[in-house]
């Protein structure tokens, strides 16, 4: 197991630094010189180039790239050129932020969505099973920032029991006032994944019992609840591998939510960096994000070949 | 011994209802001794299965209809539920499916899914139930059995595996083994020794199995009676030396004509013409007129009843009639 812990993450090292060049390069390659945001209109083309020298814009894309990685292992991501400040200090915030929404929109998705699909996939067909899947579909195609708005509407306008915007004042803190921020973006990110987790345990769970195996398990004696439990450890590893995908999606794709909500977390802060043409802020938002979304890719690798023997672990 | 039957079945009738209606079993009578070993011979589709099934009450509860009487040791299953339905499946009676690599769950060590059922029907503890299971994979003949205990079913070859279904399904000695073609998923050799050893364990623990196949040289190798099922009913029953040395029912002799043991070269192997009716509607008349050489004008117009040719033996055709008029 520890070796194939060990080769699993000698396996990222490669990607992770495919991740940092498509990073970097992606910036590059769109369209817009990042100097004229921050430039005065008039400014002289002098000023310019000395602007582009203290950036390190002036030297070739490759010496630009190993300087920037040379400093990303370090944990030092260049200055933010619209606010000055440290990159990895906004991105830590950001991120810290986002992590929080998303496990919290994952604490509510993912056993909601787990039981929902054990539901409908152990009453397949029936009219348990409908309903389950009513609710997923809805789940899935409700375009969440205009549900995110209707409950900003419902319970901060409207009864006002809950804020509509940020994540409270200062830094997050384990009191009343952050966890009632933090209950409208949740709910409104848990939609998504509830359905699809439901859907796609519903489909295992259907399958599974369908299997002879479980006719196999009755015929020995076994009870309901214990065939349940073979049936959940047959379905965990690809229960496990949809949820931490999930979670990546959380933590990266929750850029309208954040937006609607005013959610301090990586989504503003990435769409902030994108209309402020802040270079060294995108490609360290991104730079953080993909590296997290590979980080939880192993985790989920190593956490599926414990579970399912039938993954080779030599 | 006793002299009552373990297994005494009355009149089943089991149908199953979804998008369309079929009458799977019909009708059917069977009783099996302590300690015997009854061949259920039939091809696809013919009830086989099902009648297994019904034995361990596996069909699903919501779209089958049973009636009629299934009796284990006196004891009326139809009427169990929950745990005393639970003790009786894997304790009294137990099965052996004819796809083992489907049959054992793929995620639990073949040790785990043994000492489970041990655990289930003995209430003793792991490692008790794990000393049961090394004890039944030795029983069962898998060579280093320490190892194999460990194993996932992946882990195994197709013989190894249904060892391993055999000592799980033995491993609280039941009264009663189904086996459900239990070798037709298996090369030819290893069929054999399977074969052997069900044989071998029947002798050991004593107990009664009712062995499925569709392959007659399969049950002439394990049986010492023979039933021939054909659309959900018993058509031909006796010893296997009668209905080998003297099938009376056409369907049996087309059985038997369609081996290809004994036959010799160049000779056509007879085929039974025809395929099996879809038993959409219940049987009111022989079901195998319509592929009978020998059909009568009575054939297509009321099931035909069993005679008996002889001791412990039964047919249901009307050949049979006019044999006995004669």
């Amino acid at each position: 197991m520890l070796v194939y812990f060990l080769r699993r993450l000698l396996y990222v090292c490669p990607v992770a630094l495919g991740v940092s060049i498509i990073c970097f390069m992606l910036v590059h390659i769109a369209p817009g010189d990042p100097l004229t945001s921050v430039m005065a209109v008039d400014a002289t083309a002098q000023e310019q180039a000395a602007m582009r020298a203290a950036y390190g814009l002036d030297k070739p894309l490759p010496t630009q790239y190993a300087i920037w990685l040379g400093k990303a292992v370090q944990g030092d991501l260049g200055k933010s050129i619209a606010s000055g400040r440290p990159v990895a200090d906004e991105v830590g915030r950001a991120v810290k932020n986002s992590l929080m929404l998303a496990f919290a929109a994952s604490l509510l998705a993912f056993p909601i969505g787990t039981s929902l699909g054990f539901l409908a996939g152990y009453f397949r067909d029936s009219w348990v099973d409908r309903l389950v899947m009513s609710i997923a579909i809805a789940g899935v195609s409700l375009p969440n920032y205009w549900l995110g708005i209707v409950l900003v509407i419902i319970f901060s306008v409207t009864l006002g029991w809950l804020p509509a915007m940020g994540a409270g004042a200062g830094d997050w803190a384990w009191d009343l006032t952050h966890l009632s921020h933090l209950v409208l973006p949740a709910v409104t990110l848990a939609v998504v994944p509830i359905g699809i987790v439901a859907r796609t345990m519903r489909a295992l769970v259907g399958e599974i019992y369908s299997m002879d195996f479980v006719q196999a398990l009755y015929a020995k004696g076994l009870e309901p609840l214990d065939v349940l439990r073979h049936v959940i450890r047959n379905v965990a590893p690809t229960g496990l591998s949809v949820m931490g995908i999930q979670l990546g999606y959380l933590l990266g794709g929750s850029i309208l939510i954040e937006t609607v909500f005013n959610w301090p977390g990586t989504g503003f802060l990435l769409s902030s960096a994108i209309f402020q043409r802040d270079l060294p802020l995108l490609q360290g938002t991104i730079l953080v994000l993909a590296l997290f979304f590979v980080v939880l890719n192993l985790a989920v690798d190593v956490a599926q070949a414990a579970i399912d023997p039938r993954i080779k672990r030599s | 011994m006793t002299s009552s039957p373990l297994l005494q079945i009355r009149d089943l009738n089991v149908r199953f209802h979804g998008e369309r209606t079929v009458h799977a079993i019909n009708g059917l009578n069977l009783s099996l001794g302590h300690g015997e070993m009854l061949g259920l011979l039939g091809e696809s589709g013919s009830g086989k299965s099902v009648t297994l099934k019904t034995l361990l009450r596996l069909l699903p509860p919501k779209r089958t209809m049973i009636d009629g009487s299934i009796e284990v040791n006196g004891t009326d299953i139809m009427t169990l539920s929950g745990k005393r339905l639970s003790r009786y499946r894997g304790g009294d009676v137990s099965m052996v499916f004819q796809e083992p690599a489907l049959a054992l769950d793929p995620v639990y060590t073949v040790g785990e899914q043994i000492a489970e059922t041990v655990m289930r029907h003995r209430g003793i503890g792991r490692r008790e139930a794990m000393e049961v299971a090394l004890d039944m994979l030795v029983k069962v003949r898998i060579p280093s059995p320490e190892r194999r205990l460990k194993n996932y079913p992946h882990e195994m070859s197709g013989g190894m595996r249904q060892r391993a279904m055999i000592a799980l399904a033995l491993s609280c000695r039941p009264k009663l083994l189904l086996a459900d073609e239990p070798t037709t998923a298996l090369d030819a050799t290893v069929q054999i020794q399977i074969l052997l050893l069900l044989r071998e364990l029947q002798k050991e623990f004593g107990m009664s199995i009712i062995f499925v196949t569709h392959d007659i040289g399969v049950a002439v190798e394990i049986a010492d009676r023979v039933a021939v099922m054909y659309a959900g009913n018993i058509v031909e029953e006796g010893s296997i030396h009668d209905i080998i040395r003297d099938p009376r029912h056409p369907y049996t002799r087309g059985l038997l004509s369609a081996n290809l043991h004994d036959v010799a070269r160049g000779t056509r192997l007879e085929a039974i013409p025809g395929a099996p009716p879809a038993l959409n509607i219940k049987p009111a008349s022989c079901q195998f007129a319509p592929r009978c050489a020998h059909v009568m004008p009575a054939c297509t117009s009321a099931l035909p009843p069993f005679v008996s040719p002889g001791e412990g033996r039964r047919v249901a055709c009307l050949l049979e009639r006019g044999r006995e008029l004669a």
